[in-house]
């Protein structure tokens, strides 16, 4: 028994010591958590970087929710999570918040995103719209019911609306750029929080419009038609350059500064801006020019 | 008596009335027949849907791996194993609290008003949407008691969400078990609680269990309480312990159905598959345990 006893001990202090060595030298191997929470939109690129991240590093545990740009900022404001994805920037009453609670934070823009206008396959009569008429169909007293409401040349078909539901940061910010407010818009649409659901609906139904992620159009190309907005569609180049106006917008990660003194924090997000350029193409949306993450990653030290 | 007399004759003399009858008849048997076969035909239709889309997508490597931005490479892994972990730990904390409860309302309990107002409040919690137990577990658990975002929190949840059913099932289970082997038992001299644990329950387990395995199942398939409780939408490490956070499988899956790329929609029906097999099991097995338990009474 006391053999036994004096084996464990043996292993137990042999062990610590052996940790000891680990941390004196310099960590050879990353651990610890990242918790990330926040937009729909962005959590897709976030998850990619951790897919990838984890091939390199392991021992780092990394979550991802997606409660929506607001709903994470609640968690980040009170330092339940590490990072939080947004597909706007920080409100005033956020960065307020946080500071209460004694937290800072450091804006990287990861990406852009463009929002698709779309019609049904078989429309002929429009390929081209303006902002003044998207206005006049999505405002909040508008009176549209047929296309020709909105311009005398279009034939008299009923017009069916579809856009993404009031939680998601697609629909505040389409509000704010085209009817000028978030969140003003006539009631009468179909709403769905899944955008897939949008898209058949687009695809079923001959005198529909609809707005959504241009990632959701590019997967369903063949069966819709993409409307150019002020005379700019929306591609790859317009929206990285940022021709494509007012529908593209910017996505961003917020980083807790005192996380970001963490080493397995620091080295994620410093991984995130060294990958993102391809990661957020292959999860359907537009990167940066180069130098704008060569200098963002200069931010940290 | 001599009008119904009269009415009944004439009605059986008269074949134009008998006709119309036997239409009326045939007519009603038709269209309960087609109230019937509507249901088991939208499921048949699902479960084609489910199967055409998903089984190709169904491998070992699809429960092994972790989610990816390829749809290839995406698997359940770690969703599979906060539901299980997460549904148990629910069990663990719910059934005896449900069952003792019950016990208490049904054999112990005063009958007065104060137990009313428990009973009426059980049956109303029944009721509530279970996005408000969403709400309760985020304030209590993960706030105030510190859990955290964790399977533990989740679980209590989960718990607080299924106990009124547990609760008012395991009720009516007591209340079936025949007053005379109750009668029978305090006639002997037994104490209240050795007739509640020699003869009630094991009259009543058959149908506590039953109760019990149908709000779990409930449970396996809820979604929005544990979004608000903090289940996460991507997890990059499978739960080791129940201070883990975590994600479920009915999150994953709708994670996947809300994907922009196509082939998401055949890995969420996989999904879906996996979490259909889970039910089924979790059925079976009450129905085994309903089944030994009721050999056993009879002998």
């Amino acid at each position: 028994m006391n053999k036994i006893k004096g084996l464990i001990l043996v292993l137990l202090v042999s062990m610590l010591t052996l940790s000891a060595v680990a941390c004196s030298k310099k960590p050879a191997a990353l651990s610890g958590t990242v918790k990330a929470d926040g937009s729909s939109t962005v959590g897709p690129i976030t998850q990619a970087v951790a897919e990838e991240f984890k091939k390199v590093n392991k021992d780092v545990e990394i979550a991802v929710g997606i409660s929506g740009t607001g709903g994470g900022f609640k968690k980040f404001v009170v330092g339940e999570t590490d990072i939080n994805d947004a597909s706007r920037p920080v409100k005033k009453e956020e960065i307020d918040k946080a500071k209460a609670n004694n937290i800072e934070m450091t804006e990287f823009e990861v990406a852009k995103d463009g929002i698709a206008v779309v019609v049904n396959k078989e429309n002929t009569w429009v390929s081209d719209i303006t902002v003044e008429q998207l206005k006049k169909i999505w405002s909040k007293d508008s009176t549209v019911k047929t296309w020709k409401d909105v311009d005398p040349s279009w034939p008299d078909i009923p017009i069916k609306l579809y856009g993404p539901g009031t939680d998601s940061g697609t629909f505040e910010y389409f509000t704010e750029e085209i009817n000028g407010k978030a969140k003003e818009i006539r009631p009468d649409f179909t709403a769905s929080e899944d955008d897939n659901v949008l898209v058949q609906g687009i695809e079923g139904d001959k005198g529909a419009l609809g707005y959504f992620g241009l990632a959701y159009y590019e997967e369903n190309k063949d069966n819709l038609k993409i409307l150019k907005v002020n005379g700019v569609e929306p591609t790859l180049d317009t929206v990285m350059n940022g021709t494509y106006k007012p529908l593209s917008r910017p996505l961003y990660i917020y980083v807790n500064n005192k996380s970001l003194e963490r080493p397995e924090v620091k080295e994620f997000v410093k991984f995130y801006l060294t990958k993102a350029k391809d990661l957020v193409k292959e999860v359907g949306y537009i990167p940066l020019e180069d130098s704008k993450y060569q200098e963002q990653l200069s931010k940290i030290k | 008596m001599s009008v119904l007399k009269e009415d009944l004759v004439r009605l059986i003399d008269n074949p134009e009335s008998l006709r119309r009858r036997k239409i009326k008849n045939k007519f009603f048997h038709v269209v309960l027949f087609l109230c019937t076969i509507f249901g088991v035909v939208v499921l048949a239709f699902l479960l084609y849907d489910i199967l055409k889309k998903g089984l190709p997508w169904l491998s070992v490597d699809f429960i092994k791996n972790f989610p990816s931005r390829f749809p290839k490479k995406s698997g359940i892994y770690p969703a599979l194993l906060g539901s299980l972990m997460l549904i148990l730990l629910t069990t663990v904390i719910a059934f005896p609290i449900g069952v003792g409860t019950a016990i208490y309302l049904e054999e112990y309990a005063g009958n007065n008003r104060f137990t009313e107002f428990i009973k009426l409040n059980i049956a109303n919690l029944a009721g509530v949407p279970s996005i408000i137990y969403g709400m309760l577990g985020l304030a209590v658990f993960v706030r105030a008691l510190g859990m955290g975002r964790s399977i533990l929190a989740g679980s209590f949840t989960m718990a607080l969400l299924i106990l009124p059913i547990i609760i008012i099932s395991s009720q009516e289970a007591i209340r079936s078990v025949p007053g005379i082997l109750k009668q029978a038992s305090y006639a002997l001299g037994t104490t209240k609680w050795q007739t509640v644990t020699g003869v009630i329950l094991p009259y009543a387990i058959p149908g506590i269990l039953t109760g019990t395995i149908l709000s779990v199942s409930r449970a396996l398939g809820e979604a929005a309480p544990l979004i608000v409780v903090g289940a996460l939408s991507y997890v990059s490490f499978a739960p080791s312990s129940v201070m883990d956070a975590f994600t479920t499988l009915p999150i994953q899956i709708f994670n996947w159905a809300s994907m922009p790329k196509k082939e998401f929609q055949n890995v969420a029906a996989a999904g879906i598959i996996v979490l259909l097999i889970i039910l089924l099991a979790v059925n079976a097995v009450a129905i085994i345990l309903r089944d030994k338990y009721q050999i056993r009474m009879k002998d």
